[in-house]
C-alpha cells in the first residue's frame, strides 16, 4: 500500500517551497517532524506558506468516515481532495447476488438517516419494470412514512449543523423529536432504524389505528420542540455569522455539479421531484416548495427548516385522507397473510415460492428517482428476465454534493470546513454503498 | 399495463424525433421501453452528443445525474457506460449509452458537466473503462493499492484479500482471502425456467441417428470431458479436510467440545475418586 499523502499533490505551488504535514485527528502522523510545527527554522510567511492537513477519517465534523486534504494558505483553505470511500461494502456487488426480496434491506443501509426513502426508488423501479400497481392505502402509507422519514432525517442534520457550528442546547431538542420518529417507525415496521418496511407491491404490515392517532397527537404537540430549538438559533448573531455568505453556490454551479434536494433548492431553483414529477399520492396533496435566495450555508439549513414544516403538513393531510383497504397488491409478487396460509393450499405454495425462488422481473432497465431527504436518490436497475437484479446501479444524492466540496471550499477558512459539510448534509453509507 | 404511481415526468412526445434530427448518424440505436428513452451512440461521439443534448433548444437536459457502468462478458465491447440526464426546464429524462471495451477510453464529459469528475472515476474504479480527458482519473471507493475491478461479472463477490489487525506486527495486514466454506451461490430457479447445466447422463440425450436402436452418442456430439470426471470422483467426505472447514481457532477448545458424551462422563467419573483422596 502506497502512502498516496506523499505524491497527492504533485504541482506544488512556487509559493510554497517547503510542505509541512500536520496531523488532525486519527488520520496518520505527519512524516516529517523534525522541525517543531508552527516554529520553522527560518520565520517568515513566505516560508511556510502552505500547509497540507488532515481531516479525519475519524474526526466528529466529518459526519462518518471522510477524509478530507486540505491544502491550506494560513487558515484559508485553498484546496479540498475528499477521500471517500472508506465505508464502500460494495452493496450493488452484492445485490447482484441477492434476489430481489432479499436485496431490499441492502437499502436501509445506504443513507441509514433516512432508510425508507431509501427503499422507496428501489421498490418504485422495480414495480415500474413490472407494470405493477399498488393499492391506494399503501401509497398513502408510503407518502406518510416517507415524510416521517424526512423529519426524521433533517432533526439529525440540523441538529448536528448547530451542534457543529458551535451550539449544543438545540442538537439535544432535536435528537428528542427524533427518538419520537424512530418509536413510530418500530411501531410499523419493528425496527427502528432497517425497517425493511416497503415491500414490492405495498408495505410490509398495515398501520395501527392507535398509532395513526399517535401519529396525528405527535405532530400537533411534539413539533413544538423542533420550532422552539430553531428559535435559539434561526436569529441568532453567532449562528449567522457561521452560516451566512458561507460556501455560496449559484444556480448554474448547482446545475452543473449535478445538486439536487435542499442544495439546488437553497440556489434559488425550485426544483423537487415530488412536485415536479409526483409519485405516489404527492399531486394530491398540498404543500409549497421553499426555496433560498443566496445559496449559502443558512439558506440550506432554512430550506430544510421549511422542509420539516411542510413535511408535517403533508402527514396531516395523510392521515386525515387515508382511505381503508388493502395494504398490497393482488399479485403473485406480494406474499399472502399469515391467516390465509393457514386455509389455504395456494397460499402456502405461493408463499413458499416465493420465499425461495422468488419473483421474476421482466426484462429491461429503468431509472427511479425519487426526492429522498438528501436530495435525488435514483436507482438505476438492469432486469434479465430471472429473479436477481443483472445490475443495480445507485445514485447516491451526497455524491455528488461532496465533489463539490471543493470549490464551495475555496477561499473559506478552515472553520468554514464543518458548516459547509454540515450543510451538504452527508451520510457515508449512501456515498460510499 | 402500467404503474401510475411512479414518478410522472412530463411527456416524452417528439423526443425522440428531435434527437435523431439534432444528432444524426451518431445515434446507434434508440429504444423508448417502459416510458424511459434510451439513445445509443457511437463511443467517439459521445461528448458531442451530450453536448447537442444540454444546448439544443427543445432538449435542454441540463444535468448530469449519473453515470453508470453495466458488464456484459460475452459482447465483443463488454462494457456499456450509461448517461443519465434530466432536464429541469422540459421535466423530462434521457438515458445515452457507449459501448466499450478494457483498452478503448470513452471521451469525457468533465468539460460540459464538471460533476463527471467523480462519476467518471467511479465507473474507472469498478470496471476499468477508462476516459480520455478526465485530468483525475483515480480510483475513488476502493481501498488505497486495490487491484482489480469488482463490479466486473468475473470478479469474485468475496474479493481476493482480507485486511486484519496483526497483534504481532502491531499493523493491519492483508492476506489472501480464506474461507472456511466454499462460497455459495443458489439461483433457486425452476429447472425448466433457469439456466441450463450439463448433468452427468446428459450426454447420452443428444440427438440420435434417427432409427438407432440404444442411445448412441451422435457423430457431431460434444465429447463432455467434464461430465465425465466427475462421473468416476465419487463425492464423498472421507476426511475432515474434505468438509471444507478450515482449521479450528482453538484446539483445546473444540478437543473439549468434540469428546463424545459418554466419554465425557466416564473421565468425570474417573475425576472424582481422585478428587476424595485427600
Amino acid at each position: 500500500m502506497t502512502d498516496i499523502r506523499t505524491d497527492l499533490f504533485d504541482e506544488v505551488p512556487e509559493k510554497a517551497p517547503r510542505r509541512v504535514e500536520v496531523s488532525v485527528g486519527a488520520g496518520g502522523a505527519g512524516p516529517d517532524l523534525a522541525e517543531p510545527l508552527g516554529h520553522p527554522r527560518d520565520l517568515g510567511d513566505d516560508r511556510i506558506s502552505n500547509y497540507t492537513i488532515n481531516f479525519g477519517p475519524q474526526h466528529p465534523a466529518a459526519h462518518g468516515v471522510l477524509r478530507l486534504i486540505m491544502e491550506l494558505d494560513g487558515e484559508i483553505v485553498e484546496r479540498v481532495d475528499p477521500h471517500i470511500g472508506l465505508l464502500h461494502r460494495g452493496t450493488e456487488k452484492l445485490i447482484e447476488y441477492k434476489t430481489y426480496a432479499q436485496a431490499l434491506p441492502y437499502f436501509d443501509r445506504l443513507d441509514y438517516c433516512s432508510p425508507m426513502c431509501m427503499e422507496h426508488s428501489f421498490v418504485l423501479a422495480i414495480e415500474k419494470l413490472m407494470g405493477l400497481e399498488v393499492p391506494i392505502r399503501a401509497q398513502y402509507i408510503r407518502t406518510l412514512m416517507a415524510e416521517l422519514t424526512r423529519i426524521s432525517n433533517h432533526m439529525l442534520n440540523l441538529g448536528s449543523h448547530i451542534m457543529d457550528v458551535g451550539a449544543m442546547t438545540p442538537n439535544l431538542w432535536l435528537f428528542e423529536v427524533r427518538e419520537d420518529t424512530l418509536q413510530f417507525y418500530e411501531r410499523a415496521s419493528g425496527a427502528r432504524m432497517h425497517a425493511n418496511y416497503f415491500r414490492v407491491g405495498g408495505v410490509r404490515e398495515d398501520l395501527p389505528e392507535k398509532m395513526l392517532a399517535d401519529l396525528g397527537d405527535w405532530l400537533d404537540n411534539r413539533l413544538q420542540l423542533f420550532e422552539d430549538g430553531i428559535s435559539l438559533v434561526a436569529d441568532n448573531r453567532i449562528f449567522k455569522q457561521r452560516n451566512v455568505d458561507i460556501g455560496i453556490v449559484s444556480k448554474e454551479d448547482a446545475i452543473a455539479w449535478g445538486f439536487s434536494g435542499p442544495m439546488i433548492r437553497a440556489s434559488g431553483i425550485p426544483w423537487d421531484i415530488r412536485k415536479s414529477q409526483p409519485y405516489e399520492v404527492y399531486d394530491r396533496m398540498d404543500f409549497d416548495i421553499p426555496v433560498g435566495t443566496r445559496g449559502d450555508c443558512y439558506d440550506r439549513f432554512m430550506v430544510r427548516v421549511e422542509e420539516v414544516r411542510q413535511s408535517a403538513r403533508i402527514m396531516r393531510q395523510c392521515l386525515k385522507e387515508m382511505p381503508k383497504g388493502p395494504i398490497g397488491a393482488n399479485s403473485k409478487v406480494f406474499p399472502p397473510r399469515r391467516a390465509e396460509m393457514k386455509t389455504s393450499m395456494e397460499a402456502l405454495i405461493h408463499h413458499f415460492k416465493l420465499y425461495t425462488e422468488g419473483y421474476h422481473v421482466p426484462e429491461g432497465e429503468v431509472y427511479v428517482a425519487t426526492e429522498s431527504p438528501k436530495g435525488e436518490f435514483g436507482v438505476y436497475l438492469v432486469a434479465d428476465g430471472t429473479n436477481r437484479p443483472y445490475r443495480c446501479k445507485i445514485r447516491p444524492t451526497g455524491f455528488s454534493h461532496l465533489q463539490a466540496m471543493d470549490f464551495m471550499m475555496k477561499g473559506h477558512m478552515l472553520a468554514d470546513t464543518t458548516a459547509v459539510l454540515s450543510a451538504i448534509d452527508v451520510v457515508f453509507g449512501e456515498v460510499d454503498r | 399495463m402500467t404503474a401510475l404511481h411512479v414518478p410522472r415526468t412530463a411527456s416524452d412526445a417528439g423526443v425522440i424525433e428531435a434527437a435523431k434530427a439534432a444528432l444524426g448518424d451518431a445515434i446507434v440505436d434508440v429504444k423508448s421501453h417502459v416510458g424511459e428513452i434510451t439513445l445509443t451512440v457511437k463511443r467517439e461521439e459521445t461528448a458531442n452528443v451530450l453536448k447537442i443534448l444540454r444546448d439544443t433548444a427543445g432538449l435542454e437536459y441540463q444535468q448530469l445525474m449519473e453515470i453508470a457502468g453495466v458488464d456484459y462478458p460475452d459482447r465483443a465491447e463488454r462494457f456499456e457506460v450509461v448517461y443519465h440526464l434530466l432536464s429541469l426546464t422540459r421535466n423530462r429524462r434521457i438515458r445515452v449509452k457507449v459501448s466499450t471495451d478494457e483498452a478503448t477510453p470513452v471521451p469525457s464529459v468533465v468539460a460540459l458537466w464538471p460533476v463527471a469528475g467523480w462519476l467518471e472515476r467511479e465507473v474507472y474504479d469498478m470496471y476499468g473503462v477508462t476516459f480520455a480527458g478526465n485530468p483525475d482519473l483515480r480510483r475513488i471507493l476502493t481501498d488505497y493499492g486495490f487491484e482489480g475491478y469488482p463490479q466486473r461479472k468475473d470478479f469474485p463477490l468475496t474479493g481476493h484479500v482480507e485486511l486484519r489487525y496483526s497483534e504481532a506486527e502491531k499493523r493491519v495486514v492483508y492476506e489472501p482471502v480464506q474461507l472456511p466454506q466454499d462460497f455459495r451461490s443458489f439461483d433457486f430457479l425452476m429447472p425448466w425456467e433457469g439456466p441450463e447445466y450439463r448433468l452427468p447422463g446428459d450426454e447420452k440425450a443428444v440427438a440420435e441417428e434417427p432409427g438407432a436402436t440404444s442411445p448412441a452418442p451422435a457423430p457431431n456430439s460434444p465429447p463432455g470431458v467434464n461430465v465425465k470426471a466427475e462421473v468416476n470422483t465419487p463425492k464423498t467426505t472421507e476426511t475432515p479436510a474434505q468438509t471444507g472447514a478450515g482449521a479450528p481457532a482453538d484446539k483445546a477448545a473444540t478437543k473439549e467440545a468434540r469428546k463424545p458424551r459418554a466419554a465425557k462422563a466416564r473421565s468425570e467419573a474417573s475425576k472424582k475418586p481422585k478428587a476424595r483422596k485427600p
